[in-house]
């Protein structure tokens, strides 16, 4: 007979299973809100946490290899593997004709074929696929294939393919008043074009997955992904099998930035094939110019605005057109150029307005999600217009940024969408206006640089508001599922990945606040697609927001389930019922009665009680119609702000980041240390973006900065010295959020706008504030170098 | 058969020639806490820490990429790898400070950057120091993360030394390990033919191995040469380490047969080992190492490698062609001694013949034969300060003799197929005072030295551009020099003409 585990003293219990050698404010407080620790962080500092290319596989498992087109466009004439089938340790090898199933993997529209079929749309596309006995086997199996393709002419201009018409998808456009009036009436009219680089993901963790095969038809499949539900579709697909025949887990992955949202599930499926065909298992993973030639990246823009503005420097109306580089296919573009125009206000209202957003196709990798999902692109459209209209009128940048804040009388945006929580954009930039002493630097640095030929500073204040939720409404859902055990542990899963941005950490306090538990009780794993099923991405800086609702639905239904017993089977008043300090409390004062958490479980068990329990959330009142531009695409909106100082070498191009100040709104933070750290890591990324990280193609197409020593992501000595992080505090999401927290994932990225206008504002220097500069990002310092050369020339100043 | 200790326990391994540390871990000894993020030496992920017995019997450790060092290498060595570092729950002091300061997001990058503070953490703990903005840097700027930002990282650097933890069981022992390695390192030259590693002692085992096999690659820090192995898959058949030959790891003071004083450094020495006498002699170049490659990269890489490597933008070669550098080339008929500028031919292509080694390179002293003193200033160009390869280089330096410029060398790297001097410039400035129309006239002469190309690094125009640019940096800089000395009290500083977090 099966017996009841004993359970250890209630004191030791509540006290935390683990004795931790440093935490301090990491141990487990139960209460969201508080720092708890990654829940993987002794895993990552002990080499402990596993990663796909970590798992142990059976002797007889395979690697793979993909062959690439070293063409950008063209008509494959021969492809002949017989040396790649001969060569030493190859088991198998596969094109497109192996395929059972769909060929065609696009996520969202159709578009892209899970290897070459005919024809060649880019240098780097899969033609081919190698399975060894080792990982270097195959690779080198690979370099035997003879390849010929009968070139076609490649499209490798954006602006070009736009003017011609050819696009991805087509163009969308968000109308508000009669913005020709407006130009046609203002007083200045500000005018300018402008190109923002794409950005690899740079993920530590390149693209990976291993593909087990099952029982009956189908796959097991352990991938670093963002999306496994698609990925267990497209796999299903691709096999012609049912999706139940296919499961897909994703532990944890070495970072994703939205790289992995659609582009892990390639790998997925030419493993699983490959699995299916030999019935071994199957590892596949993307050694780094190889992952960083196949994959899409941040979609470069080009984009162009005009906007009319009053003798204050408001805007009375504005017409921008953005061009995203959506590379071959569809995969998400329509959605991140969507997003682009969405936030070509960023924070400021347009007036009347026209937006219009084109979806360049070109024959590079397909561009797809990367941390603000467009929306970056859109922002530095009025970030520079911001600048060229503070040098028009002559007042200083802030100043200028202030007038054009959304406030109450201005406050719908081009879309419809009503702006919430003006004044809390108000008070965050005043506030870090104040703390971050604005007005007495910018004298300072006035006076600096009228002293210096040479160095300059910038100093620049850049707000960001940012909407959050999908703007594809279906995707606004999320499920859990929370299992009890009789020993009192808590299990929680659901559909939100964990790369790093701490989802599972705070997902666990979510559970753990509504139970009242220690932290320690409270375990999640993998996420699979057989525990919840049909989950959206984890994406659109939604994980804590959508799956955070989902687990709190769940231990809500499992608690009052609880407390419904206890009234029953103790008794208890169900009124004044809770969950607190590891026991079940019912009454007040005197009457109050504990039930500690453990045998609460067991009797409830004995008494044939469900300990488990799903749960499901769907974000209310969001909506947006294409056919009009106009609606309500966002649940609310996150507001941060930055203020970065520079100095630049206008000799050189060279330059520095010398202090940054950030006051970011999380709402009523889940976790401030973690919060803090994507306000951080977001900012950094986006000042690389926007700095050093520069891709590179050749005439041909092909990609040139296909690693670190040619990619340059921001490392140790790009740290600001000085870098001061705040979190706003005493402004609870003004929508029922999960505990009126806020999204924090993309946000903070576009706060390293600041660093890009403070060097526009040093190279305004040499003009003495009197022109704006031109400067397409990434400023790398040969950009900045030709800034100052050109500005210096407009001013008519001698170098 | 390979001989080393992992983790204070003995190991003996069979490897090919090619295989790398980082392989070997992952796939042969099953420990994948070690990551491979790049595969090229410049992500940092795959950091350990190398122990090695010094000359007076201690045994120290310094951080490299498992992903571009021979396995062969670890002979002798104690490779201390993320695994090594923790009892159980009960962690290192590095790992601890890294939980508590939230150190680690998706903790991909997490087991490097471990490596990196550990090593640090071993330096504060034999010999503590100021742990200032440089030193961290110089310590943690070879390990890329790419979600925390940094700042969590520099934290945990600053609290690890006061925080409670555990040191290894072996990091106790170590007179005893320093001892068992000492054993091993004198195994390397049995059963010579069944190898195809070969660690030679001494020169003239180098050089007899050299001529036996001219096919055979000659390897030192491995931070280019593993290149070929991780990214285009090469099988090397031979391979003969140089790191081993005792010859080739010292810096003896000398001259260099014309009367200058100076150092003879070894092929083999590493950026590392060069750095303090730089530090002394020529600061500019010190700096520079910084700003050539991570702590991983400085701690194997070799000032040999980079001159007999000969890439068109070497960091170093322009600073050896500036100071008008000497090179030692051993071959079985003797040694020869040649101008540094006579090395380089064309585009990887050197003086160096098949059968000949790089033994030595002759760096003159700063000051001599009663002249004035010999100035150097050394820019680098390129897209991130730290850890990047440059678009453009230029190494100057120039005497400065009665209010003319003397004995001025402008060498510059990424301008041409080779490291090459300006002739044309050289001559605008040779003799002149350092005013604006000599620079204008050593500017415009430039443009006729060299017809850089466009590549990744930056275009032509951009090469062409900011190498005058730099000219133009060094009339200021000698313009704020003599002001300094003439008016004290009214002179701009250097400080204005650049930042000194990129050109000192």
């Amino acid at each position: 007979m099966r017996t009841l585990t004993e359970l250890p003293p209630v004191t030791t219990a509540e006290q935390g299973l683990q004795q931790q050698p440093a935490p301090t404010q990491a141990s487990g407080s139960s209460f969201s809100g508080a720092s708890a620790r990654h829940e993987s962080a002794i895993k990552h500092v002990t080499g402990r946490a596993a990663y796909i290319d970590d798992l142990a596989l059976p002797a007889d498992a395979l690697h793979l290899a993909v062959g690439l087109s070293a063409v950008a466009h063209g008509r494959i004439t021969k492809l002949d593997l017989a040396a790649v089938r001969n060569a030493p340790g190859v088991v198998d090898v596969i094109t497109v004709a192996d395929v059972p199933g769909h060929t065609d993997i696009g996520p969202v529209f159709p578009g892209d074929p899970i290897m070459a079929d005919g024809e060649v749309l880019y240098a780097g596309q899969v033609l081919f696929t190698v399975a060894a006995s080792s990982h270097r086997a195959a690779r080198q199996a690979v370099r035997q294939a003879v390849i010929e393709i009968d070139e076609m002419p490649a499209s490798l201009d954006p602006v070009a393919a736009a003017q011609a018409e050819d696009f991805v998808r087509p163009t969308h456009q968000q109308l508000s008043g009669e913005w020709e009036q407006a130009l046609t009436e203002a007083t200045h009219i500000v005018e300018g074009d402008q190109f923002v680089g794409g950005q690899e993901h740079f993920y530590l963790e390149g693209q990976a997955c291993v593909a087990h095969p099952t029982e009956d038809e189908g796959v097991m499949v352990h991938t670093s992904n963002q999306h496994p539900s698609e990925t267990q579709k497209l796999v299903a697909e691709v096999l012609g099998i049912p999706f139940h025949a296919v499961t897909v887990e994703t532990r944890r992955m070495g970072g994703g930035f939205g790289g992995k949202e659609t582009q892990a599930s390639p790998w997925a499926c030419l493993a699983a094939l490959v699995a299916r065909r030999t019935g071994r298992s199957c590892r596949l993973r993307l050694a780094r110019s190889e992952d960083m030639r196949v994959t899409g990246k941040r979609h470069p823009f080009h984009n162009h605005y005009r906007l009319g503005v009053d003798e204050a420097g408001v805007i009375q109306g504005s017409d921008i057109t953005v061009i995203g580089d959506c590379g071959y296919s569809p995969d998400l573009s329509d959605a991140i150029v969507d997003r682009a125009m969405f936030h070509s206000d960023n924070a400021y209202s347009l007036g009347a307005a026209r937006v219009v957003g084109h979806r360049a196709r070109t024959n590079t990798a397909s561009n797809t999600a990367f941390r603000g999902f467009g929306g970056p692109q859109g922002m530095m459209v009025i970030e520079a217009a911001m600048e060229d209209i503070a040098r028009r009128v002559g007042e200083d940048p802030l100043t200028v940024r202030k007038r054009n804040f959304y406030r109450l009388d201005r406050n719908v945006t081009h879309y419809g969408q009503t702006v919430d929580q003006i004044a809390l954009l108000h008070e965050l930039v005043e506030n870090l206006e104040t703390s971050s002493e604005y007005w007495r630097r910018r004298e300072e640095i006035r006076q600096f640089n009228a002293n210096n030929p040479i160095i300059r500073k910038g100093l620049a204040l850049t707000p960001v508001k940012f909407g959050i939720s999908f703007t594809a409404q279906h995707l606004n859902q999320a499920g859990a599922l929370l299992h009890v055990y009789t020993d009192g542990s808590v299990m929680i899963n659901h559909g939100g990945t964990e790369m790093g941005q701490g989802l599972h950490t705070k997902i666990c306090q979510v559970v753990a606040r509504e139970l009242g538990l220690d932290l320690e009780r409270v375990r999640i794993t993998a996420t699979r697609t057989d525990k919840v099923p049909n989950t959206s991405p984890t994406a659109a800086s939604s994980g804590a927001d959508l799956n955070g609702q989902a687990a709190r639905d769940a231990a809500l239904k499992l608690k009052n389930r609880l407390f419904d017993f206890a009234a029953e089977h103790y008794h208890f008043d169900r009124e004044a019922m809770r969950m607190e300090d590891g026991a079940l409390v019912a009454g007040l004062g005197e009457s109050e009665q504990r039930i500690v958490w453990g045998e609460l479980v067991q009797t409830a068990y004995l008494s044939r009680i469900s300990l488990s329990e799903k749960g499901f959330y769907a974000t209310p009142l969001i909506h947006y119609d294409r056919a009009t531009g106009n609606g309500r695409p966002f649940y609310y909106f996150a507001f941060g702000a930055a203020v970065a100082e520079v100095s630049v070498d206008t000799l050189s191009g060279e330059y520095q980041v010398d202090r940054v100040d950030i006051l970011h709104d999380v709402g009523d933070s889940l976790n401030p240390a973690i919060d803090i750290g994507q306000v951080e890591g977001g900012f950094i990324q986006g000042m690389g973006w926007l700095t050093s990280e520069e891709l590179r193609w050749n005439d041909k197409g092909q990609l040139i900065s296909q690693g670190p020593a040619t990619y340059k992501i921001p490392t140790y000595g790009d740290l600001p010295e000085t870098f001061n992080v705040r979190l706003m505090e005493g402004h609870p999401n003004s929508m029922a959020s999960i505990y009126r927290s806020k999204a924090v994932g993309e946000p903070p990225f576009m706060l390293g706008m600041s660093v890009w206008c403070a060097l526009r504002d040093a190279l305004a220097s040499l003009s003495d504030y009197r022109q704006s500069v031109r400067l397409d990002t990434p400023a790398t310092p040969e950009r900045v170098m030709a800034a100052a050369k050109a500005a210096r020339e407009a001013a008519g100043t001698a170098p | 058969m390979i001989e080393f200790h992992l983790n204070g326990r003995p190991q003996r391994v069979q490897a090919d020639a090619h295989l790398s540390v980082l392989e070997l871990l992952r796939e042969q000894l099953l420990l994948t806490g070690t990551k491979e993020g790049c595969a090229s030496g410049d992500c940092g992920a795959c950091t350990v820490a190398i122990g090695e017995v010094t000359a007076d019997g201690e045994l120290r450790y310094h951080s490299a990429n498992a992903c571009i060092m021979p396995a062969h290498q670890l002979q002798g060595r104690h490779l201390v790898t993320v695994e090594g570092l923790a009892d159980g729950e009960q962690l290192h002091p590095c790992q601890a400070a890294m939980v508590e300061c939230h150190g680690s997001q998706c903790g991909f990058c997490t087991p490097g950057i471990v490596m990196s503070l550990f090593t640090l953490h071993e330096e504060q703990r034999l010999r503590p120091s100021p742990l200032t903005p440089e030193r961290l840097e110089a310590a943690l700027g070879g390990n890329l993360c790419r979600c925390t930002g940094y700042r969590p990282i520099r934290d945990a650097a600053l609290a690890m030394n006061e925080m409670p933890g555990h040191q290894p069981r072996w990091l106790d022992n170590s007179s005893e390990l320093a001892e068992q390695l000492a054993v091993n390192v004198g195994e390397d030259l049995k059963n010579e033919d069944d190898t195809t590693f070969h660690q030679p002692h001494t020169l003239d085992q180098l050089v007899t191995l050299r001529s036996r096999y001219p096919d055979a690659r000659l390897v030192a820090g491995g931070t280019d040469l593993w290149l070929e192995q991780t990214q285009h898959l090469a099988d090397f058949a031979r391979v003969i380490d140089v790191t081993r030959v005792d010859e080739l790891c010292h810096i003896q003071p000398g001259d260099d047969g014309e009367g200058r004083q100076g150092w003879w450094v070894g092929a083999a020495v590493t950026y590392a080992n060069l750095e303090p006498l730089l530090e002394r002699e020529y600061p500019t170049f010190a700096h520079l190492l910084h700003r050539l490659g991570s702590a991983q990269v400085r701690n194997r890489g070799t000032l040999g490698g980079n001159v007999a490597n000969a890439s068109p933008i070497g960091d170093t070669p322009p600073v050896l062609l500036a100071l008008d550098a000497r090179l030692r080339l051993t071959g079985p008929s003797g040694s020869r001694e040649i101008a540094a500028a006579d090395f380089f031919h064309a585009y990887k292509q050197t003086e160096l013949a098949a059968d000949e080694c790089l033994e030595a390179i002759f760096i003159p002293a700063r000051q001599f034969e009663g002249k004035a003193e010999r100035q150097l200033k050394v820019w680098k160009l390129s897209k991130r300060r730290e850890d990047d390869i440059s678009a453009v280089l230029g190494a100057f330096s120039w005497r400065l003799d009665d209010g003319c410029l003397r004995d001025v060398r402008l060498a510059f790297g990424g301008m041409a197929g080779i490291p090459a001097r300006a002739a044309g410039a050289e001559a605008a400035l040779e003799g002149h005072a350092p005013n604006a129309e000599a620079f204008a006239a050593a500017r415009k002469a430039l443009a006729g030295d060299f017809s850089p190309m466009s590549d990744v690094r930056g275009s032509a125009e951009y090469r062409s551009h900011s190498a005058a640019a730099l000219l133009e940096r060094l009339r200021l800089l000698i313009a704020s020099q003599s002001a300094t000395t003439s008016h004290p009290a009214s002179a701009t500083t250097s400080e204005e003409v650049m930042l000194h977090a990129y050109a000192h």
